[in-house]
């Protein structure tokens, strides 16, 4: 047989079992042993609708929310990127100062001095849920002035809502933004 | 702690290496080995009804083999992109390719580069993710495997085998199952894999997010362990979706490497000297570890600019990262997924402090840092007998690589080799900044390393980008897919045709006059090889690229 009628069936085999059944078969798996997480860490409220993921960020532009990363597609998930902003681009220099000059008005009492650089910079993703436990912290002042809840009581949400380093050592602590802010909504409600 | 993770990491590479190393050394034993018990009546069916004939080829038909069976598998795969909106499994609507993008795409997928330029997202069906791209993650990377496995028979004088049972079994006796796995285990760790459409979720605070999915974890095992690279979804690895956790981002790791740094083991192992193997892997970590320490160093300073305006920068640079790598995770990844040719991405490369930025563009171009899957330990052994041949300058003797003379015939292929890539990433750079510089996203030095970091991922079929380059336009997408296919396939030619002209040589009998290739001393002249060879070429471009930039970078 020739190269190029071997070179076809044996393509097209691979195709069929590699392209189509190892992944049919994987999400067939998935599904039966890992529903939650093959469809996407869905949230759900006490009526049963989906208001987002757990692993995804939402935006949050009121100010009594805490607000996560600086993301260039608004958290608008059926894609994901960044404005890619080199260290030297000009564009990006502007975009930290306005950020500054937003966090001081909105944190009159936070000095820009403690505020974390993750608050003010790009996620890769754009959709990037976390923030560091810092940036969490360093909001508490002001969403305790517009909630009224206090700042003792925050604070200790922040505490619970904070994950710590995977086993103890792998990556960063983090605090799930949007998980935090359906929490923090619980406790407006109540 | 963040150096903790690092030690840890760095050792479970070390620990995985060798004995990996030696299982596939064993996979592609010549004769019935105790796997053929197991993977053999699979394997039989495959080569039935693939109708393969299990012969023995010559380096000519061997390779010969190769590029037709796997330009075959590109005209499929065109076929597939140029048609996905009339197939099924299709919910998101997704429209036909465009001529220039498949044509890049499919050339990207076969040559395990996986550069893009669409978003998953927006651009591939379901069907087309698993039937093309996933498929050629599979083929890519098996082709690639296959290439170097015959050339190291070739370089210990034994027959070359067959390409198509060497494909076959990459895929039956070491991707396939180890996929299988990883993907569970990916998919437990938060990755979706579903074929149901985008979910919409109602926000709390009142609006509505359309939230894009599909069979992921499937596809991004594969995409590790091939050192391919792409991504389902648009920014890769960076998304929480294809990396959810701090875990997932060390198994990544993990993955990329575990063929890399097995393959100079599978080299001593097959030509029955393990010292062989392990001088080169000595040598290659070496070079890892500078690369790394250099991308630490330049990461956790930050951007001196940002750093001046007053704000609380300890985690270093930041911007185009995600919280739960944080800088240290980052670094680590961008340098390895480099030094692997993989191009994941768990960070985005074009927001780099400018230093780390040059330590991913020279792992790609030096393309010896272990390399890909089996392409890079075939550059690898490539610079190995350059240094062989300029210590036999120095000394005035007839060089020798493994017995064999290295003489006129070889050198000439090998320096056609060596030279293809700085023409590959030059050339066209040198074009495109002359005549489609409007495609730069970020001006001064910065946009010239970003137009030769996409030539040189295309050349050392890497894939990563510095993104922000506009890409999708037909002169980029043609001009980096033939830059992509000749940097793959040239390479594969003329090394095999090395093996094939050195396996028809009578071996020379060591003597105490002969040089060595295992021992610390030839791991310095490997070194000094690929040092000299990829200063000489490559270091002006990086002098006015990111050592510019980084320079300039003052408050």
């Amino acid at each position: 047989m020739g190269v190029l009628a071997t070179s076809l069936r044996t393509s097209l085999l691979i195709m069929l079992v590699c392209g189509l059944l190892y992944s049919l078969t994987m999400t067939g798996i998935a599904q039966l042993i890992f529903p939650k997480q093959a469809n996407g860490s869905l949230i759900h409220n006490a009526d049963g609708v989906v208001i987002g993921s757990e692993l995804i960020g939402q935006s949050f532009v009121d100010p009594a929310f805490f607000q996560g990363r600086v993301s260039s597609i608004e958290y608008k998930a059926e894609g994901s990127g960044t404005p890619n902003y080199a260290p030297s681009n000009s564009d990006m220099l502007d975009r930290v100062k306005q950020s500054i000059a937003d966090w001081s008005a909105n944190n009159p009492d936070v000095p820009v001095s403690e505020l974390p650089i993750d608050l003010i910079s790009n996620s890769g993703s754009g959709l990037d849920p976390d923030i560091s436990p810092e940036a969490a912290l360093a909001q508490v002042p002001r969403i305790s002035q517009l909630t009224g809840i206090d700042q003792q009581q925050i604070t200790a949400l922040v505490d619970e809502h904070t994950k710590p380093r995977e086993l103890g050592f792998l990556g960063e602590p983090t605090v799930n933004v949007l998980m935090l802010n359906i929490a923090l909504q619980q406790l407006q409600a109540k | 702690m963040a150096f903790l993770a690092l030690g840890v990491t760095l050792l479970l590479v070390l620990l995985l290496a060798r004995p990996t190393g030696l299982y596939i050394a064993h996979a592609f034993k010549d004769e019935q080995t105790k796997l053929d018990r197991f993977f053999g009546p699979i394997e039989r069916g495959i080569f039935k009804i693939g109708g393969i004939r299990r012969d023995n080829q010559s380096w000519k038909k061997y390779v010969f083999a190769l590029l037709m069976c796997n330009a075959l598998m590109i005209a499929l795969v065109y076929i597939i992109f140029r048609t996905q909106a009339y197939l099924p499994l299709n919910p998101t609507n997704v429209p036909n390719m465009e001529p220039t993008l498949a044509f890049n795409t499919a050339i990207s997928f076969m040559t395990t580069t996986n550069l893009q330029h669409y978003s998953g997202e927006s651009g591939l069906s379901y069907l087309s993710q698993m039937i093309a791209i996933v498929f050629m993650m599979f083929v890519a990377p098996a082709s690639g495997l296959a290439a170097c496995i015959a050339f190291i028979r070739g370089l210990g004088g034994k027959p070359f085998g067959n390409f198509f049972v060497d494909m076959v079994r990459a895929i039956t006796r070491l991707l396939l199952p180890l996929a299988i796995v990883m993907a569970i285990v990916f998919i437990a760790l938060g990755v979706p894999q579903t074929l149901e459409p985008n979910a919409i979720a109602h926000t709390i605070s009142g609006g509505e997010q359309s939230i894009a999915r599909g069979p992921i974890g499937s596809f991004l095992s594969i995409k590790q362990l091939g050192n391919n690279g792409g991504g389902f979804l648009g920014v890769n690895s960076a998304h929480p979706f294809e990396n959810p956790d701090a875990i997932s981002n060390l198994l990544q790791i993990l993955l990329m490497l575990l063929i890399p740094t097995a393959m100079p083991f599978v080299y001593g192992k097959m030509v029955g000297n393990a010292k062989q193997g392990r001088v080169l892997f000595v040598a290659m970590s070496m070079l890892f570890i500078v690369m790394l320490g250099t991308t630490l160093a330049a990461e956790s300073t930050g951007n001196p600019v940002l750093n001046s305006l007053g704000i609380q920068h300890d985690q270093g640079s930041m911007e185009g990262k995600e919280v739960r790598f944080g800088m240290m995770q980052s670094a680590l990844y961008s340098v390895v997924t480099t030094a692997s040719e993989t191009g994941a991405v768990n960070t985005m490369h074009d927001t780099l402090t400018p230093v780390a930025g040059l330590v991913a563009i020279a792992n790609m171009m030096l393309n010896t840092v272990f390399g890909g899957a089996g392409a890079g330990l075939m550059n690898v052994l490539m610079y190995a007998i350059i240094g062989v041949f300029l210590s036999g300058l120095m000394v005035g003797r007839t060089p020798e690589f493994l017995g064999k003379k290295i003489e006129g015939k070889e050198m000439m292929l090998i320096a056609l080799t060596m030279l293809m890539t700085p023409f590959l990433v030059l050339a066209p750079s040198a074009w495109a900044l002359f005549s489609y510089s409007g495609t730069i996203s970020n001006s001064g030095f910065h946009g010239l390393t970003q137009v030769m970091y996409e030539y040189t991922s295309a050349a050392a079929n890497n894939g990563s980008g510095f993104e922000g380059l506009g890409d999708n336009t037909p002169f980029w997408n043609i001009t980096t897919g033939i830059v992509m296919y000749i940097g793959r396939f040239f390479s594969f030619v003329t090394l095999l045709a090395v093996a094939g002209s050195l396996s028809a040589k009578k071996a020379v009998p060591e003597t105490a006059g002969t040089f060595r290739t295992d021992t610390a001393l030839f791991g310095v002249v490997f070194l000094a090889a690929v040092l000299i060879v990829g200063a000489l070429t490559f270091f002006p471009g990086l002098v006015l690229g990111p050592i510019a930039e980084q320079l300039t970078l003052k408050p």
